[in-house]
């Protein structure tokens, strides 16, 4: 939809499904959209490798929060189990690589399928039930998957962990941050999006159907156990990949890691981000990734060196995670992606909004 | 067959049992009266039992002046939390009371784990009661005493549903929310009060569990266990929280005697209760007791 004289139109002009169904709403958004990718492909030149870490860390949760935002935003099927799938994600593309000896690069995106596999065994009695049925028995998804984990000493090398092989193709290997920054950058850009013309496809609206009115959407032929399963499968493919991916940048997985408060936390980081808004995973992930940075350095920036000061930084950032999800619950239910849509509507009608 | 072995764990299973029912009961009270769930059911145990361990231990009052400021305490705290932080969710998805429950389990354990640390501590001369022999069994005396606190708990909670003004007009809100309404009872008023007495008789069940086991943060997986038990029970029961609470007891001792002795896989008594759980969800999810739902068009 272009406007005439480069100026927005305020307000939804679409006259047919062409315009209703395009990638970008309008010029401004597709420019924006490729500065903004070009600045991701320039920001290795800039940025030193501490603040690499910091996005490749919000790039692997940024595709588990879309993943969950998939399941839990759009199909509104709450689960506490995703953590456990990024895990198994991260000990499958480890086990492939060090037992059979597959290519890393194979392995991340066949982790993905196997954990979508283990998704689906788990989705499928999940279909059925919802809202606090469905909370609990993904809580015990996870406590199970958490079990297996410590038990199959063959899959994941039990209490010491599993090594992970840094990812390596024809020779080249993404062994520094910079390189290791661009195999994320191409799997996030992938699968978001996957994620983002699913919304504009017949089976993404079924799910959105499916969340908002499970009733209506079933009398409209929409059938709900297989889009609840095929959203628990594709959700869990999405954490596979993302685990595998954080696999083999920390290069060791470890059990400890996959507990129930990670799982928490990418829940607080599509409830941050907005529930059922593709952008805003990222932006929660982001913000999930940054917070506790953030209070670090305000943490530091107070002076406090005492004796316990490191202990005390452990729990403030794990208090903080929890009053986020909180506030964030009480005074924005919608998330960033919801304040950034306001803001967007401030600057069109400006000066003359309200 | 070690009979004697088999019989201990049986024992034991039921004593773990009743503290899960008494906890499973809060939460299954929550819920009644407000549709609410409270997934920060373990660390309102952890946080009760902090509270009278930092008064007894710290400050060195009478166990029984500690156990009163606890339970004010508690009380407070749950409304507290009922006001600030679920009020505003009252008509929010079934998601969103979810999740601010879960965020707040975080920020409890995180304030108990900063202000009080990770080490288990023993309440000072709790373990010193010594051993009561039952029918050829050594019982610690201490575990006598928590089963008879419960009982007493359960006993209590019985007599304000059945007798009690509020109790009776808690349980016509769970009913029909209009209806009470409509007959004077204030639905604001019932919220708060049934998340006081939830974290009151929860701290009261930390403060117990925490004399017998020691405190440590651990405690806060009474608030998971709790699952098994209600969603066998029915989530919507309080006979069924207490019930489903005694068997998961006795399943996980089960659990632990045929691990221990036959198996030895190790650890399989943490996971047969969420196993039980999934079970359940597959072959009657509204539990043994619960209320089915109906959805009409």
């Amino acid at each position: 939809m272009s406007a005439a004289g480069g100026q927005r139109r305020c307000g939804d002009f679409r006259t047919d499904y062409y315009q209703e169904m395009t990638w970008f709403p309008s010029r401004r958004s597709a420019a924006a959209c490729a500065i903004g990718l070009g600045a991701l492909l320039l920001a290795p030149l800039v940025l030193k490798s501490f603040g690499l870490a910091l996005l490749i860390q919000i790039g692997y949760y940024g595709i588990a929060a879309l993943g969950l935002n998939l399941v839990t935003g759009f199909t509104g099927q709450i689960s506490l189990g995703h953590a456990a799938f990024f895990g198994f994600g991260a000990f499958c593309s480890a086990w492939l690589n060090n037992k059979f000896g597959v290519p890393v690069l194979l392995a991340i995106p066949l982790a993905g399928l196997a954990t979508a596999v283990v998704g689906l065994v788990f989705g499928t009695p999940a279909a059925r039930i919802k809202g606090l049925y469905l909370a609990i028995a993904t809580l015990a998804a996870q406590y199970i998957l958490e079990d297996f984990f410590n038990r199959a000493t063959w899959f994941t090398g039990g209490a010491a962990g599993a090594h992970a092989e840094p990812v390596s193709l024809m020779g080249f290997t993404f062994n520094s941050d910079a390189r290791y920054f661009y195999l994320v950058l191409f799997f996030l850009v992938l699968l978001y999006g996957y994620a983002a013309n699913l919304m504009r496809t017949r089976d993404g609206r079924a799910m959105v159907a499916v969340r908002d009115h499970y009733l209506a959407a079933e009398i409209m032929g929409i059938s709900l156990m297989r889009y609840r399963v095929l959203a628990f499968g594709l959700a869990s493919f999405y954490a596979g990949v993302a685990g595998a991916l954080m696999g083999h940048y920390v290069g060791f997985v470890s059990t400890e890691s996959i507990n129930i408060l990670l799982s928490v936390q990418m829940l607080g980081m599509i409830i941050i981000g907005g529930l059922g808004s593709i952008m805003g995973s990222l932006m929660g992930a982001a913000f999930m990734v940054l917070m506790p940075e953030a209070v670090e350095a305000l943490f530091h920036a107070m002076g406090s060196s005492a004796a316990g000061a490191d202990k005390a930084l452990v729990y403030l950032k794990e208090i903080s995670i929890g009053a986020l999800i909180i506030l964030f619950l009480v005074f924005e239910p919608d998330g960033l992606a919801h304040r950034w849509r306001q803001v967007k509507a401030w600057w069109k009608l400006y000066p003359f909004s309200h | 067959m070690k009979t004697d072995l088999l019989l201990q764990f049986v024992i034991n299973g039921l004593i773990i049992g009743t503290l899960y029912g008494m906890v499973a009961m809060c939460f299954v009270l929550v819920y009644k009266a407000s549709r609410a769930v409270n997934f920060a059911q373990g660390e309102f145990l952890l946080v009760g039992a902090w509270i009278c361990w930092g008064f007894i231990s710290e400050l060195h009052l009478p166990f029984w002046a500690g156990f009163l400021i606890t339970m004010v305490a508690m009380t407070l705290l749950g409304a507290l939390i009922q006001a600030v932080v679920i009020r505003p969710l009252i008509g929010e998805p079934v998601i969103s009371v979810i999740m601010v429950t879960i965020g707040l389990s975080v920020v409890l354990r995180g304030i108990t784990l900063w202000i009080f640390g990770p080490e288990p501590k023993s309440f000072p001369g709790a373990t010193t009661g010594g051993t009561v022999r039952l029918a050829g069994l050594n019982i610690e005396a201490v575990y006598l005493w928590s089963t008879a606190a419960a009982a007493l708990g359960m006993a209590v909670f019985a007599w304000f549903f059945k007798f009690s003004r509020l109790g009776l007009a808690m349980r016509a809100t769970a009913f029909n929310q209009q209806v009470a309404q409509s007959l004077g009872v204030s639905i604001q008023r019932i919220f708060v009060v049934s998340w006081a007495i939830s974290a009151l008789v929860s701290g009261v069940a930390g403060v117990v569990v925490g004399m017998v086991n020691g405190i440590s943060p651990g405690l806060t997986l009474f608030g998971i266990k709790v699952f098994p038990a209600v969603i066998l029970g029915g989530l919507d029961s309080i006979i069924g929280a207490v019930i489903g609470g005694i068997v998961i007891g006795v399943l996980e001792n089960l659990a632990q005697f045929v691990d221990g002795e036959y198996l030895h896989w190790g650890n399989l008594y943490v996971v047969v209760p969420f196993y039980a759980l999934v079970v359940m969800l597959m072959l009657k999810p509204y539990g043994l007791f619960g209320t089915k739902d109906i959805e009409r068009i």
